[in-house]
């Protein structure tokens, strides 16, 4: 027994999250499915937009902010010990358009729209309101999981392209007031080595992030168990789930994108 | 007509519904009474296709739910929930014309408001209580929200769990009286699930008993009281002592 007791947990919970994966896998498909078939609900895509683009915006924006800043004063620094100052303006650019922009953008928008997603459909699932919905012939998955996950998948690149700009621009704040820049030459810089990749691949990098994020809100507001608590759980589950899966996918992603 | 035979429904150990057979017939008001936890919502919610039952079948007219097409079969009911469920992101009147704004019931928004309203003041509430979120309302006005959302599109059948829970007596009278007045009016089959024998005795034509698993007694009102069931006399007179098991 206590020899084999260790083994059965391990593989209690290996079992666990396979059943959890392939839960989300099949949750995932049917999504796909209702996105393709009407009725669909515009409106409630359109409140979904403005609830998750537009109201992300400032926090997108003062994380870019600060990292954009950051970001070039390390370089600097690290830049310095071999006399390479000048690949800050080139190396902030593509550190924000390739990864940090996406990365920080889609874990900041698991943090505040996950967790609101997870928090609103638990409730609504716990108070009836699901099956209310079912009795009265609108399907939930269709008046509430596709237009939260479409407008997520759709607004994370807008919000990836408005933080890849303000990041941009943090640093050049730092390196022009700061580390001594020309403000003209830091801005030749940064636009000569810039690919059009870097950024639209960063833009990928947001949607897939968006898709992760209000999935990961939904099926765990639907799988919300009873009361308080059960929404609390599902709330904190789904901003764990969906930081992880983004820094996975992120990893996938990369990988996919700059390895030959 | 709704007819239920041997259902049967478990959540893992716990056999919930253990073969229930029960008739309602078009137009009459069933009640179903039972402890907490009997398996009464579970019940409704296998008819509402909430919940797929382990066997057994249900049939609507004839119909075989499971095999109806759904959004024309939904589109018989209506439900008030016991805690009202209404949608607390938007205003009253569009909880009321839900089902009026979208599908294939879809209608103008101010003809959809008109009704709402109108539906509205059938369960007493002014008008100017349209624009307000559920949030901002009393438990009862909330139930008398649930209820006009119940009865929005005319349904032929309506479920209602537990309409009195967590109302005062008075408040408790008035919407059971409101019940079978627009169960009347609209010639509609009603089905209710509750523990209040208040409310029994002012909606039923027919109760049926559901105790442990299955339909332990079933019968029109009237009879109710003269019955020789010990268990539905137990339940109806509120006994600690009885064949029924209460943990004390």
């Amino acid at each position: 027994m206590i020899l084999t007791a260790p083994l059965a947990a391990l593989g209690r919970s290996t079992l666990g999250l396979l059943a959890s994966i392939g839960r989300v896998a099949i949750y995932a498909a049917q999504l796909l499915r209702h996105m393709l078939t009407p009725p669909w609900y515009p409106r409630e895509l359109l409140v979904q937009i403005l609830q998750i683009g537009w109201l992300s915006l400032p926090v997108v924006g003062l994380t870019a902010l600060f990292t954009g800043g950051a970001l070039a004063l390390q370089i600097y620094a690290g830049g310095s010990r071999f006399n390479a100052e000048t690949v800050v303006p080139s190396i902030v650019a593509i550190g924000i358009a390739r990864e940090l922009g996406p990365v920080l953008g889609g874990l900041m928008v698991a943090g505040r729209v996950a967790a609101a997603i997870a928090a609103e459909i638990g409730t609504m699932k716990v108070t009836e309101q699901i099956d209310a919905l079912v009795t009265l012939s609108t399907n939930p998955m269709k008046y509430l999981t596709v237009p939260r996950v479409l407008a997520a998948t759709l607004t994370l690149p807008i919000l990836v392209a408005v933080g890849d700009s303000i990041g941009i621009f943090g640093g050049y704040l730092v390196g022009t007031t700061r580390l001594g820049f020309n403000p003209a030459n830091y801005l030749h810089n940064t636009a000569d080595f810039l690919e059009t990749w870097d950024v639209v691949s960063g833009l990928i990098k947001g949607a897939v992030f968006g898709f992760i994020v209000a999935l990961m809100g939904c099926f765990h507001g639907m799988n919300s168990g009873r009361g308080a608590r059960g929404v609390g759980k599902a709330t904190t589950n789904a901003v764990v789930s969906a930081s992880i899966l983004i820094l996975a996918a992120n990893y996938l992603l990369t990988g996919l994108f700059f390895t030959s | 007509m709704i007819e239920i035979r041997s259902l049967h429904k478990s959540f893992g150990m716990n056999n919930v519904l253990q073969g229930v057979d029960l008739n309602v017939e078009s137009g009459t008001s069933t009640v179903i009474i039972g402890g907490s936890g009997t398996g009464k919502s579970v019940l409704l919610k296998c008819i509402l296709g909430l919940v797929k039952p382990d066997s057994g079948t249900i049939l609507l007219d004839g119909e075989d739910v499971a095999k109806a097409e759904r959004d024309a079969f939904l589109a018989r009911f209506g439900m008030l929930f016991q805690g009202g469920a209404l949608f607390d992101s938007m205003p009253v009147w569009q909880n009321v014309a839900f089902r009026l704004l979208r599908g294939s019931l879809k209608r103008p928004a101010a003809e959809a408001r008109e009704i709402a309203i109108e539906k509205l003041r059938r369960v007493g509430l002014t008008p100017d209580v349209a624009e307000k979120f559920p949030a901002e309302l009393s438990g009862g006005m909330q139930k008398r929200v649930g209820l006009a959302r119940a009865i929005a599109a005319e349904p032929q059948v309506i479920f209602f769990d537990e309409p009195t829970t967590g109302l005062d007596p008075i408040m408790a009278g008035v919407i059971n009286e409101l019940i079978r007045e627009i169960v009347v009016e609209m010639g509609a089959t009603a089905m209710t699930i509750t523990h209040d024998m208040s409310s029994v005795r002012a909606i039923a034509d027919r109760v049926a008993m559901l105790h442990g698993g299955v339909i332990r007694w079933e019968g029109p009102v009237a009879e109710m009281d003269s019955a020789d069931d010990p268990y539905l006399s137990q339940f109806i007179t509120g006994s600690a002592e009885g064949p029924i098991e209460a943990v004390r």
